[in-house]
């Protein structure tokens, strides 16, 4: 699996994203700089990371959608290549309308940096096989822009087509207010675009991927990742 | 030319200005003296501390550098080494909240990779007035936030720290930063302007008006009239710096890079004279080359501004263009300023004119040093209690609910949930434990970090508690598994030319300095803030150590709670009769004072080296030192932590309330399983350490009993989520009220 992590100017969970697909799980990684470009078939995953991109001074994720870079990763979009932005690279998805709906700062005005639960709403996509349907995980949050919005058509049509992924939830997969750290609608903290290669998460897969670091929650993303991405070089044969 | 006057009105006495005549051979003029007034400010000369730091133990075998330099340095083996700092911005954090401490973040961090190392923690000591107080909450808020802001945005993580409410503080808030980083041993770059012909260039942001005069503004009390100096904070710009972060450390691999320097207070005057000192050379430059985001700057503006995330460099003549490339790359100024020289002067040009002309030795070093008065205060000489007189509560379940939900022992996850705390995905201990712990990859190594001080005990002893600072850091992190290695300061004071301040400094910094020898822990780097104070009303005499400690074996880190179910629980050290200086003399019975408990550094040194070895032997579950709130709330916290209960007595001769509330030094509690508690008596005996068994964890409610002898017995029975409840919620409970 070639894996690509954009480097936009202000990312800083780069370095972390590199980590985990290069050191734990051993594919061949590269930095993409935002200033290159790159073709469609030149990377299995392209990974947009956590991170203050532009310094999110405009809004989060506004600035860097028109980065050089982002031109290839529509491209790759189109092409039909799994990208998955974690934390502000979702919300540059957002802005880059690669996904629906717009990120707010959290409810409470305050950056948001612990541990939450999530339930795990879509398993049949390419990032999430290995997990069960339903099945409760652990994974860390660090935001203060991750209050998901999208009017209430979008939603219906998220939730008709099985599109969000991901939503708050209680240790025991309850999804309430009171698990919801931000604000987002129908508590939601990721979702996957019509075609199912693109999949947008405030939470960090990334930060959660080795035993060290208390959970390894989020190393079955990058697993589910791998095998879509082998059987599919097995059954074509490239 | 600029005589006496201007002098004065600029903050430099009578025999500094004459001392300026002096070298010069001639009057300084404006733009001159306005130099010597920033750099000869206390801030930047540490003119009235410098021969009382002298005190402290500063080398050892570890120790690749010590102050003097951007930051301290200390070896880690595996050609790996810690570098760190911590610094102070308490002045424009008291006038700006937000920008006053988001600015001392950023300007600690340039200080860390000034030096070629990646940063990779950052801590924050910091103190404020009583909650309750509107104006407190602004402050407290705005300071959090501007240092969340900053810290985050760098994707640095901020993983540690403490936080105190005093009214001593109320109207100057402290804000300590501390950055630590990771540098390999053979890429050490220092601050020095060597090799005549060399360029010198300035590279990262542009400069403006910000900050002028910010050295000196911190260097006076705060006053009514301290609003009007807003314009003496700077404005940051974390985006910025995280650039010049990635494109310093990218330039800093070449081998033609001869010094490196941040621009922090008193800005390109400090940066071009300091580097110039140190390597015994002079810097010739021209401001007109300097890029300006405002128009009609004049010379002294530019000198003397604290425009945040700019550098200067300093590169082999010929590599200009490649500087300008690497800066390019991140969209970031790096432009040709000037020349190093030989003959030791900083010679300032506007478009080729002379406009100042100065020894840059004696701008950087040569503010003379003054031994201030020193005399001990009249408050110190009634300071004993008698305890006769202080009666036990009679609901002690009470009294261990309320202490629990102090702010001052309350969790403080309001705060450090707004920091990033987990980016680099380093951080295997995170915020809340007695101290955090980092992996660094590629090793099996961790660092532990923690900073400490507590104001009140300084107060009440300023020895004894100079010593307990240092004792307790070195304490925190043995608890978490690390042997500690070195110490970072930060002085926060009065008007040291008060006398009774002085003595405070004085006395604080030999307790510190003692300690500091005995525990092995030289201090590498620091900084001193005097003039806290406002309308006569000075801080507590608040020293911050911050400390790092080194983990062979990351895997054999250690956290305070209680983990399982029939573990055994004892206690290191011993329960003495010490109440002075405790929360629950002050919060609770409403007796603030007494002398605050000694510091025995022989036992302290023991009981650490004892549960040190403890850990590294495998067999400990947690580990906590007692500190804030004594025994009761040490358990209480591992009970919390853990979400489990606890089962115990103690028998003993010292009094209930000071076996559970007293706040005696050189305590640790362990758990463990109970088949290794034999091994563990047999080190206490062999290093002798008392140890004592206090009980078992065990689910359902903190149970303790205590037979004092002369006492009737005294028992605590409370449900965990109740003492939770109170602890978990307090600080948010007043910030949001």
């Amino acid at each position: 699996m070639k894996c690509a992590v954009i480097m936009f100017p202000g990312s800083n969970c780069d370095i972390d994203c590199y980590h985990v697909l290069s050191e734990v799980m051993g594919q061949p990684t590269e930095y993409v700089f935002h200033k290159e470009k790159f073709s469609p078939g030149d990377f299995d995953l392209i990974v947009l990371p956590g991170g203050f991109s532009y310094g999110d001074y405009l809004r989060a994720g506004a600035i860097a959608r028109f980065s050089p870079a982002m031109d290839s990763v529509l491209k790759a979009a189109e092409a039909g290549r799994l990208i998955i932005g974690i934390c502000n690279g979702f919300q540059i998805l957002l802005e880059a309308k690669l996904l629906p709906g717009a990120m707010k700062v959290n409810k409470d005005l305050k950056f948001h940096c612990h541990d939450v639960f999530l339930r795990v709403d879509n398993v049949e996509t390419p990032f999430t096989g290995l997990y069960k349907k339903g099945e409760v995980i652990r994974l860390p949050i660090a935001h203060g822009a991750g209050n998901y919005y999208a009017d209430a058509q979008t939603i219906e049509k998220l939730e008709a087509e099985n599109r969000i992924v991901f939503r708050y939830c209680d240790r025991s997969g309850n999804v309430s207010d009171a698990a919801n750290p931000n604000g987002s609608v129908k508590n939601i903290a990721g979702i996957i675009n019509k075609q199912g290669n693109i999949l947008g998460m405030m939470p960090h897969p990334e930060r959660a991927s080795e035993d060290i670091l208390g959970s390894v929650d989020g190393k079955r993303l990058f697993k589910s990742i791998l095998r879509c991405i082998e059987g599919r070089t097995t059954i074509y044969g490239r | 030319m600029a005589g006496r006057e201007e002098a004065k009105k600029l903050g430099l006495a009578d025999y500094e200005y004459d001392e300026i005549v002096k070298t010069l051979g001639r009057m300084p003029n404006h733009l001159e003296l306005g130099m010597y007034s920033v750099m000869w400010s206390e801030h930047c000369s540490y003119k009235n501390s410098k021969p009382v730091l002298k005190r402290f133990p500063t080398s050892g075998p570890r120790v690749l550098q010590g102050p003097g330099e951007n930051a301290g340095i200390v070896d880690i083996g595996d050609n790996l080494a810690v570098v760190m700092k911590i610094e102070s911005h308490n002045h424009p954090s008291a006038v700006e909240p937000y920008q006053g401490a988001a600015t001392g973040v950023g300007g600690i961090i340039r200080d860390i990779f000034t030096m070629g190392a990646r940063p990779v923690a950052l801590l924050d000591s910091l103190r404020f007035g009583n909650l309750d107080d509107p104006r407190v909450k602004y402050l407290f808020g705005g300071v959090v936030s501007g240092i969340a802001d900053y810290g985050n945005c760098m994707g640095i993580p901020t993983v540690g720290g403490e936080v105190y409410f005093d009214d001593s503080y109320r109207d100057n808030p402290l804000v300590n930063a501390m950055c630590v980083g990771i540098i390999r041993r053979d890429r050490i770059v220092r601050g020095k302007a060597a090799g005549v012909g060399n360029s010198v260039m300035l590279v990262g942001s542009a400069t403006g008006r910000d900050g002028m005069h910010g050295a000196s503004f911190a260097s006076e009390e705060l006053s009514e009239d301290s609003v009007a100096k807003r314009p003496s904070v700077q404005v940051g710009d974390p985006f910025t710096e995280k650039l010049l972060l990635e494109a310093c450390l990218e330039l800093l691999k070449n081998e033609w890079v001869i010094g490196v320097q941040d621009l922090g207070a008193a800005g390109l005057t400090s940066a071009s004279c300091e580097t110039a000192a140190r390597a015994g050379s002079g810097i010739e430059l021209d401001v007109c080359l300097v890029p300006r985001r405002e128009e009609n700057m004049t010379p002294y503006e530019v000198m003397i501004s604290e425009s945040q995330e700019r550098m200067l460099v300093i590169v082999e003549k010929g590599h200009e263009e490649e500087v300008k490339k690497i800066f390019e790359k991140w969209d970031l100024n790096a432009v040709k300023i000037g020349t190093v020289t030989a003959d030791g002067m900083l010679r300032v040009k506007e478009n080729g004119t002379i406009v100042a002309e100065v020894p840059a030795k004696s701008l950087a070093d040569g503010a003379p040093s003054i031994k201030r008065e020193s005399r001990k205060p009249s408050y110190l000489e009634n300071i004993d209690l008698d305890l006769s007189s202080i009666k036990i509560p009679a609901d002690l379940n009470s009294v261990l609910l309320k202490l629990m939900s102090l702010p001052n022992i309350a969790s403080k996850a309001w705060v450090y949930q707004q920091y990033d705390y987990s980016v680099r995905t380093d951080t295997v201990v995170s915020p809340g434990s007695d101290a955090a712990v980092l992996r660094i990859k590629g090793t099996k190594k961790g660092i532990a970090l923690t900073t400490d001080g507590n104001g009140y005990y300084c107060f009440l002893d300023p020895y004894e508690g100079g010593k307990q600072v240092v004792a307790e850091a070195a304490r925190n992190l043995v608890v978490s598994g690390a042997k500690p290695l070195a110490i970072t300061d930060c002085l926060n004071f009065g008007n040291p030319e008060k006398p009774e301040v002085y003595y405070q400094f004085e006395k604080c910094v030999n307790g510190m300095a003692e300690a500091a020898s005995f525990l092995n822990t030289p201090v590498i780097s620091g900084n001193v803030s005097f003039y806290n104070e406002t309308k006569d009303r000075a801080i507590y005499p608040t020293p911050v150590v911050g400390m790092v400690g080194l983990l062979e074996d990351v895997e054999k880190r250690c956290t305070m709670e209680f983990k399982k179910d029939g573990d055994i629980v004892v206690l290191l050290g011993e329960n003495t009769e010490e109440l002075g200086g405790s929360l629950y003399l002050k919060e609770i019975i409403g007796v603030p004072g007494g002398r605050p408990p000694r510091v025995n550094l022989d036992m302290e040194k023991k009981v650490q080296d004892c549960c040190l070895k403890a850990i590294e032997l495998g067999f400990v579950h947690s580990a906590h030192d007692v500190s804030e709130g004594g025994l009761a709330a040490a358990i209480a916290e591992s009970c919390i932590a853990g979400n489990i209960g606890f089962s115990g007595e103690i028998e003993t001769e010292v009094r209930p309330d000071a076996v559970l509330f007293g706040e005696a030094q050189a305590r640790i509690i362990l758990s463990l399983p109970e088949e290794n508690l034999s091994l563990l008596q047999q080190i206490a005996r062999e290093l002798g350490v008392k140890i004592t068994v206090l009980g078992f964890v065990k689910c359902g409610n903190f149970r303790l009993e205590v037979k004092s002898k002369g006492y009737n017995v005294r028992k605590l029975d409370i449900p965990v989520d109740k003492l939770a409840l109170g602890w978990r919620n307090a600080i948010k409970w007043k910030v949001e009220s």
